[in-house]
C-alpha cells in the first residue's frame, strides 16, 4: 500500500487522481413488465477518474451489467425507464439523442463483453469487424483501417497479426477471441473502457495474460476502466475502487484495499467467505450465503439483504426489515461507504467472520493487536472501533 | 449404514442381483450451510478405482466423399492414477487438457482407446454395454451445466426416480418416497417433486442433479465442474453439500474443475493435467505448497488472490507465453516444453516419466524442483539410461520400469537430494 495514512481520511469515496471522467448519479433503470416494474438498478452513484479502475462485484441479477449497459446508452429506444445522470467528461449521456450516442459509442466508451464467441459476428472476419469499428468513427481509407487493425492485433498479442486478421472468430482460441474483442474495444482509443466479466470464460493462465494486457493498455492510454466481475481475486489485483452491488443497489463502496480488508457489510463478508482461497489455510471453512438472490420484481422490504443476513439479530428492533439503510460512511472514514444498520461491523468481522474464513489472518491480526497499545479494547468488542482499528491500519501500511 | 455397505466390496462386486436387500441413504443430516474442511479418507483405505495408462484418441476424418481418418486427437494419452474408497481426487488443468474426457471414460460414456480402468478389482475399460448396466449403479456423474443436464419436460420426481425404475430396484410404489428422501438430503423441499426443472434456480437444479446421482448409492461420483456454472454464493452451498454427502456416505469423488482454489478446498489429492497427460499428482500440500513442475507453478501463480488487496498491485507470477499446442500434433518429448521457461534439449527428445519424488508426490519433469530451484542437470537422465542431452547412454543402467509406471504410490521413491531411491 503506497498511499499514506492521511489520504484515507480526506479523500472522497472515489479515490480520484484528478477530475473524474465518469460520474454516475442516482441512476435508476426500471423495466416495466406485465408483472410489475423490475427495478434492475435503483439509485446507483459512483465515479471513475482517468487512469483508475473500478471493480463492480455482485451476483447475477444484482444490476451490475445493466448499470454499465446504461453507460453505453444501450437502453435507448427500449422500454426501459432511466433516471438520474451519467456524466461522461461533462456530457450527460442520458440526455443525448441516438445520433449523438452513436458517435460516442465505441469512440469514447467501449465495452468488452463476457462471451467473445457470441459477441463477435461469426460471418465476418475478425479484421473486418475491427475495421468496421474504426471506420465508423474515423474518416480513413480501408487500407489505413486495415493497417490499424493489424497494429492493434499485434498490440494485444495475437501472433502473426497480418495473417490472423483475415481469420474468422471460430479460428481463434478463447483467449485469442477475448484479445480480439479488446483490440476492437481499443481501436478508437476510448477514454472509458467497460469490461463485463472479461475473463470469466477463460483459464487462469489466459486470464492472467488478459489482465496484464488491460493493465498495460491502461498505463499506455490512461483510460478509465470498469471491471464487472464476481471474482474477488481479480478485483483485489486489478482495481483501485470497489463497488459491491446487491439487488440493484450499491451496498458497499470505497477503496479496494479498504473494502476487501475491512469489509463492513454482511453481504461482502458472505462473498469473501464463500470463495476458497488458493493460498490460505486449508482448514478454512466455506460459509455460503443462505438462500437465493432476491427477485427485483418484489424486492424484500427495508434492507434488500435482510432475508439472507445472518447478523440481523444484532440490529435493534425490526430496523432491517422496515427501513432501508442509507449508503453512508461507516466507522472507517469517508472513503468507505456502506449500506447497513449494524452498529459495529468491524468488531463483528474480526471476532466472528474472520476466524471462520481465514484463521491464519486472525493470528496475524492478533500479533498486530498485541503490539498495539489499544488492542485489548478491540478484542473485547469495544464501542470505539475506529480508535481501536486505527493502529492496525497504521501497522499494515508501515 | 451406507458406510458399512462400502466396507464389503465382495458383495458389491456382484451388483447385478436385484434380489439383495436395497440399502439406501436415508437418515441424512447434512446442513448445506455448515462449512467444513475437506474430508480425508482413512490412511489405509483401499483403492476403489485404479486407472492405468488410459488413452483416448478421437479420429480426425477428412472432408469429402470418403471420410478417411487423417489424424488423431490425443485427448487423453497415458493417464494413471488411483482413487481410494471415500477419498477424493481433484483433476485440474486448462480447457482442452483432457480432464473432462478422463471423467467420461471412467463413467464409460466413452470407450477408451487403450489402458485399463480397474474398478473394485474388475477392468471396466472394454466391457460390453450389457455389462455396463450394473456398473452404472456404482459410478455416477454430476454434470457441469444444470440447465442442459435435466430434461425440461420431465418433473423432478421422474428425473430423480428414473434410475430406480430403470434398475428396477424397488417397487414402483416406493419410488416416490425415495425421491422425497433424496430431495430432502440435498436440501430441497420434498413436496416439490411434481415441479419441472424450469421452476428451480441454478443452484437448486444442481442439487437435483446431485440427488439423481445419489439415487443408486454410488461408490464413486465423477463431478465434472459441478459448481462452475453457479453464482459465487451458491457455489459454496453446493460444495458444502457435496462434502456433507461424502462425509455421511463415504462416497469417493473424482472432482474435475479448473478452479484451483475449489479443488484445493475439496480434494486431499490433486492431479494436474496438461495436453492429455498428468504432469504432477500428489497430496494437497505437495501440489499447492511444494509444486515441482513448472506448469503447476505457473498455474498456481496465475490465480488472483483476494489477500493481494492489502498489498495492492498484481501478484508475482510466472508468465506463460503462447497457447496450448494442438493435441492432434503434440510436441515431441515433454508436451509442455514449447511453453516451459526451463526447457532444455532433453525435453524435446525424451518424454519425462511420472516419477515419484515423495511419499505422495509424483512429477513428470526432467528438471523437477521448487520455483527457482530447478536442477541444472536432468534428474531423470540416469534413471532412463540417458546422458544430459537425452541421447542414449551406453553405460547408463536402465532402472526397473515398474517404478516409473505404477498408477498408485509406492513405498519407495526417488529422492531428488540424494539422487537415489529411498523410503522413510
Amino acid at each position: 500500500m503506497s498511499s499514506s495514512a492521511t489520504t484515507t481520511e480526506e479523500r472522497p469515496a472515489a479515490s480520484s487522481a484528478g477530475d473524474p471522467l465518469l460520474v454516475v448519479k442516482d441512476l435508476k433503470v426500471h423495466f416495466p413488465s406485465s408483472d410489475g416494474v423490475v427495478k434492475a438498478v435503483d439509485g446507483l452513484s459512483y465515479s471513475v477518474a482517468r487512469g483508475q479502475t473500478l471493480g463492480i462485484v455482485g451476483e447475477s441479477g444484482s444490476g451490475k451489467s445493466v448499470s454499465s449497459s446504461a453507460i453505453m446508452g444501450l437502453f435507448h429506444g427500449s422500454n426501459a425507464q432511466l433516471s438520474g445522470n451519467i456524466f461522461l467528461d461533462g456530457t450527460d449521456i442520458l440526455t443525448l439523442e441516438e445520433n449523438d450516442l452513436r458517435k460516442l459509442r465505441g469512440r469514447d466508451v467501449a465495452m468488452i463483453f463476457q462471451d467473445p464467441l457470441s459477441a463477435l459476428h461469426p460471418y465476418y472476419t475478425v479484421g473486418a469487424q475491427i475495421i468496421e469499428a474504426y471506420r465508423v468513427h474515423q474518416d480513413v481509407s480501408k487500407k489505413a483501417a486495415r493497417r490499424r487493425a493489424i497494429e492493434l492485433l499485434d498490440r494485444v498479442g495475437i501472433p502473426q497479426p497480418d495473417r490472423r486478421v483475415d481469420d474468422y472468430p471460430h479460428q481463434f482460441s478463447g483467449g485469442m477471441r477475448q484479445r480480439a474483442m479488446i483490440a476492437m474495444g481499443l481501436v478508437n482509443d476510448p477514454s472509458m473502457l467497460i469490461a463485463d466479466e472479461p475473463t470469466t470464460a477463460l483459464d487462469v493462465t489466459v486470464q492472467a495474460q488478459i489482465l496484464d494486457l488491460l493493465q498495460d493498455l491502461q498505463r499506455e492510454f490512461n483510460s478509465a476502466i470498469i471491471i464487472i466481475t464476481h471474482d474477488l481475486g481479480v478485483v483485489a489485483e486489478m482495481t483501485d475502487d470497489t463497488l459491491v452491488m446487491y439487488g440493484g443497489r450499491a451496498v458497499e463502496y470505497g477503496k479496494t484495499s479498504e473494502i476487501l480488508t475491512h469489509p463492513e457489510m454482511p453481504y461482502t463478508w458472505g462473498l469473501l467467505s464463500s470463495v476458497p482461497d488458493v493460498t490460505g489455510d486449508t482448514s478454512a471453512k466455506l460459509i455460503p450465503i443462505p438462500g437465493n438472490p432476491p427477485s427485483l420484481l418484489n424486492p424484500p422490504s427495508g434492507c434488500h439483504f435482510h432475508p439472507r443476513c445472518t447478523f440481523r439479530d444484532k440490529v435493534a428492533g425490526d430496523l432491517c426489515r422496515t427501513t432501508t439503510p442509507e449508503l453512508v460512511p461507516g466507522s472507517r472514514g469517508s472513503s468507505h461507504l456502506k449500506r447497513c444498520h449494524l452498529p459495529d461491523p468491524e468488531s463483528i468481522y474480526q471476532a466472528e467472520v474472520l476466524p471462520e474464513i481465514a484463521p491464519d489472518l486472525v493470528e496475524a491480526t492478533d500479533a498486530m493487536e498485541s503490539a498495539a497499545p489499544v488492542a485489548p479494547a478491540e478484542a473485547g468488542g469495544s464501542a470505539e472501533p475506529s480508535a481501536a482499528s486505527a493502529p492496525i491500519e497504521a501497522k499494515e501500511q508501515g | 449404514m451406507s458406510t458399512a455397505e462400502h466396507t464389503e466390496p465382495e458383495q458389491a462386486g456382484d451388483p447385478g442381483t436385484p434380489e439383495e436387500e436395497p440399502t439406501f441413504i436415508t437418515d441424512a443430516d447434512i446442513d448445506p450451510y455448515a462449512g467444513m474442511a475437506a474430508v480425508e479418507a482413512p490412511k489405509d483405505a483401499k483403492p476403489l478405482l485404479t486407472v492405468d495408462n488410459l488413452r483416448m484418441y478421437f479420429p480426425v476424418k477428412s472432408t469429402g466423399l470418403v471420410h478417411r481418418t487423417v489424424g488423431q486427437v490425443q485427448a487423453v494419452d497415458g493417464v494413471s492414477f488411483e482413487v481410494v474408497e471415500g477419498g477424493s481426487l481433484g483433476l485440474v488443468g486448462e480447457s482442452g487438457c483432457g480432464k473432462s474426457t478422463t471423467g467420461r471414460l471412467i463413467t464409460r460414456l466413452l470407450t477408451p482407446t487403450g489402458g485399463s480402468i480397474m474398478f473394485e478389482g474388475k477392468d471396466i475399460a472394454q466391457i460390453s454395454s450389457g455389462d455396463l448396466k450394473p456398473l452404472r449403479r456404482e459410478i455416477q456423474m454430476i454434470f457441469q451445466d444444470p440447465y442442459t443436464s435435466l430434461n425440461p419436460r420431465h418433473t423432478v420426481g421422474s428425473i430423480i426416480g428414473a434410475p430406480l425404475r430403470i434398475h428396477k430396484i424397488i417397487p414402483e410404489k416406493q419410488v416416490l418416497g425415495r425421491v422425497k428422501e433424496l430431495l430432502e438430503i440435498v436440501g430441497l423441499n420434498p413436496e416439490h417433486y411434481n415441479r419441472f426443472p424450469n421452476e428451480f434456480s441454478g443452484g437448486q437444479r444442481q442439487r437435483i442433479g446431485i440427488a439423481r446421482a445419489l439415487t443408486l448409492n454410488p461408490k464413486l461420483l465423477v463431478a465434472d465442474e459441478p459448481v462452475s456454472a453457479l453464482d459465487v454464493s451458491i457455489q459454496a452451498q453446493v460444495v458444502n453439500l457435496l462434502q456433507g454427502i461424502q462425509k455421511e456416505f463415504g462416497v469417493a469423488f473424482l472432482f474435475i474443475a479448473h478452479d484451483l482454489a475449489i479443488v484445493r478446498h475439496f480434494c486431499p489429492e490433486v492431479a494436474v493435467m496438461y495436453l492429455g497427460k498428468i504432469v504432477e499428482i500428489g497430496d494437497r500440500d505437495s501440489i499447492y505448497l511444494g509444486a515441482h513442475h513448472p506448469y503447476t507453478q505457473a498455474l498456481l501463480s496465475a490465480v488472483p488472490d483476494v489477500k493481494q488487496a492489502s498489498i495492492g498491485g498484481r501478484r508475482e507470477r510466472i508468465r506463460l507465453t503462447g497457447d496450448v499446442p494442438s493435441p492432434i500434433n503434440p510436441p515431441s518429448g515433454c508436451r509442455f516444453r514449447t511453453r516451459c521457461p526451463i526447457a532444455q534439449e532433453i525435453c524435446a527428445k525424451v518424454e519425462p516419466p511420472l516419477l515419484q519424488i515423495g511419499p505422495k508426490h509424483k512429477v513428470a519433469c526432467h528438471f523437477p524442483g521448487e520455483i527457482g530451484h530447478h536442477p541444472k542437470e536432468p534428474a531423470t537422465a540416469s534413471l532412463l539410461g540417458l546422458d544430459s542431452e537425452g541421447n542414449a547412454d551406453a553405460a547408463g543402467a536402465v532402472t526397473n520400469h515398474d517404478r516409473l509406471s505404477h498408477p498408485g504410490y509406492m513405498t519407495e521413491w526417488y529422492d531428488l537430494d540424494t539422487k537415489s531411491f529411498a523410503r522413510d
